[in-house]
């Protein structure tokens, strides 16, 4: 199992219990996760990202075994390209993309040319739908949810995009698989981070009806509970859960 | 509505008692063609769970002929009807919260009397009226005097108005729970949106408001605060719309460093503490 969804580092809106690599080892080995994607949560509110990434890399470079470093690459800065082979070669399997918290709209062309590169290099787009749930975000996080107008208008961008959505709810998920052709639905994977269990079973309808293959294990930890995640796994109806479990 | 666990599997939260005291079931004037799927969930879930209790209400006709935070007296009948066939039905393992409109005062009153006479054991006051408002004086008081604990819907630091419901937060309910200190308040959901740091210190010296740790939020961090800033003997396990958090907040309550005492006033003893005698037969040491 592979958390796609964990970050480290403080956060600038609460406080955070032990933002850190160490921490959220002790987390994986207690919930049996083999693995963890990891970005730094303070680079997704820097202006400039490129030295929230170098301590990134930096940090987790002892624990680079389990913990694969997934930096944030902002397209409208100058660089970017070069800042993006940079990632390759430094082993990131995917790079991070806010594109609320960086004030730039659904259809702004440069998301769509970062993501169709790092498709071409074999890495996917990691997307933030929320940090937080809007009802208690701070007077000064302004930023709004990641619309699914972005999404849908990544997953057009072109055939090697490959985008992880996370945090999504069933409505987005829903709004954006439907609204797109075959084959675009398949260049995008959602977290179950933000997906709610029984009884109303939004996650056993998506499986059923989208297609657990579309899914991947994502819990947002530091900010949230990594046992919301399998505990709704746990949950599911008999049937899916028997056959789904081996696939995430 | 039958259980879905398999012989012989365990519960995921254990054999120990486990009463889930914010839960709601729905019925066939709320709206939506699948209501009894979603109640079958509610107890299939709860079964893997090891839920020994749900204590629930049904919320009016949750929006279909009048709003869910400000439900009609009819519909307030008729959903509580629905809850008390249900609690009849399940009578092993279901008790009843009455719900009812505080704006309409004397069928508020007589709705508490008819269901408590039929085996309802709390009030749920939605969003109808704010918390603090003296118009909820008199239902606070005959719960009081019928020793029925209060679940209130409270959103978590109120900073402005928002549509569908005239809602309250700990500050409002604190109003209320001080003028009535011989009645118990369930505070609702915690993780059900808002500031629950705000929370914590409103109500921290009330010591009739007893917050339930429900809704979907599972921040990190919010459980040990809440336990910090209140202690285990004022906190009760709930799930409300989402089970899948309520059991990760029992397996998170395993990890931060809890007695087991803690543990158990979390998940059953406090709901028996505060819930009328006997009201739990199931849930013993």
């Amino acid at each position: 199992m592979i958390d796609v969804n964990t970050f480290i580092g403080e956060y600038p809106f609460r406080h955070v219990p032990h933002p850190t690599p160490e921490a959220l080892l002790r987390v994986l080995d207690r919930e049996r996760i083999e693995s963890a994607w990891v970005g730094h949560l303070p680079s997704a509110f820097y202006r400039d990202p490129t030295l929230g990434n170098a301590e990134l890399f930096a940090t987790l470079q002892p624990f680079s075994s389990r913990l694969e470093a997934v930096p944030a690459i902002r397209p409208d800065w100058p660089g970017w390209q070069a800042a993006l082979r940079d990632a390759k070669s430094a082993g990131a399997p995917a790079v991070r993309l806010y594109p609320p918290q960086w004030g730039l709209g659904p259809h702004d062309h440069r998301f769509a040319e970062i993501a169709i590169a790092a498709g071409e290099l074999e890495m996917a787009v990691v997307l933030t739908v929320r940090f937080e749930d809007l009802r208690q975000r701070h007077p000064l996080d302004g930023a709004s949810d990641l619309s699914a107008a972005t999404v849908r208008s990544l997953a057009r961008a072109g055939d090697s995009v490959r985008l992880v959505v996370t945090a999504a709810g069933r409505d987005m998920i829903e709004e954006v698989h439907w609204g797109l052709t075959p084959a675009e639905q398949r260049r995008i994977l959602w977290d179950i981070a933000w997906i709610w269990g029984p009884p109303e079973d939004h996650l056993a309808k998506l499986f059923r009806t989208i297609g657990a293959e579309r899914f991947v294990f994502g819990s947002q930890w530091p900010l949230r509970l990594v046992q919301a995640p399998r505990a709704n796994l746990d949950l599911l109806p008999d049937d899916l859960r028997q056959v789904l479990l081996g696939r995430l | 509505m039958t259980p879905s666990r398999g012989a012989g599997e365990a519960p995921l939260a254990g054999s120990a008692p486990l009463i889930d005291a914010h839960a709601h079931f729905y019925h066939a004037d709320a709206g939506r063609a699948d209501w009894a799927d979603v109640n079958s969930a509610r107890f299939r879930a709860g079964d893997r769970i090891g839920i020994t209790y749900h204590v629930a209400s049904v919320l009016g006709s949750y929006g279909f002929s009048s709003p869910t935070y400000f439900p009609s007296p009819a519909d307030v009948e008729r959903g509580n009807d629905a809850m008390l066939d249900i609690a009849s039905r399940e009578q092993d393992r279901v008790r009843m919260f009455t719900t009812v409109n505080p704006n309409y005062t004397d069928h508020a009153l007589r709705e508490v009397e008819r269901c408590t006479k039929r085996g309802a054991i709390g009030v749920k006051l939605l969003a109808s009226r704010r918390a603090n408002d003296p118009l909820l004086d008199p239902v606070a008081a005959l719960a009081g005097e019928r020793g029925l604990p209060v679940l209130h819907h409270i959103w978590q630091h109120r900073t402005r108005e928002w549509p569908s419901q005239e809602i309250s937060d700990g500050i409002d309910l604190s109003g209320l729970a001080e003028r009535h200190p011989k009645t118990s308040f369930i505070l609702a959901h915690i993780g059900g949106g808002g500031d629950y740091m705000h929370t914590f210190r409103a109500v921290a010296d009330v010591p009739n408001i007893y917050p339930d740790l429900s809704g979907s939020g599972v921040d990190r961090g919010m459980l040990d605060a809440a336990v910090s800033a209140l202690g285990a003997r004022r906190l009760l396990w709930g799930c409300d719309l989402t089970m899948c958090t309520g059991l990760a907040k029992l397996r998170a309550l395993d990890t931060i460093g809890l007695q087991s005492g803690d543990i158990a006033d979390i998940r059953w003893r406090n709901a028996v503490r505060i819930f009328p005698p006997n009201s739990f037969p199931r849930c013993t040491a």
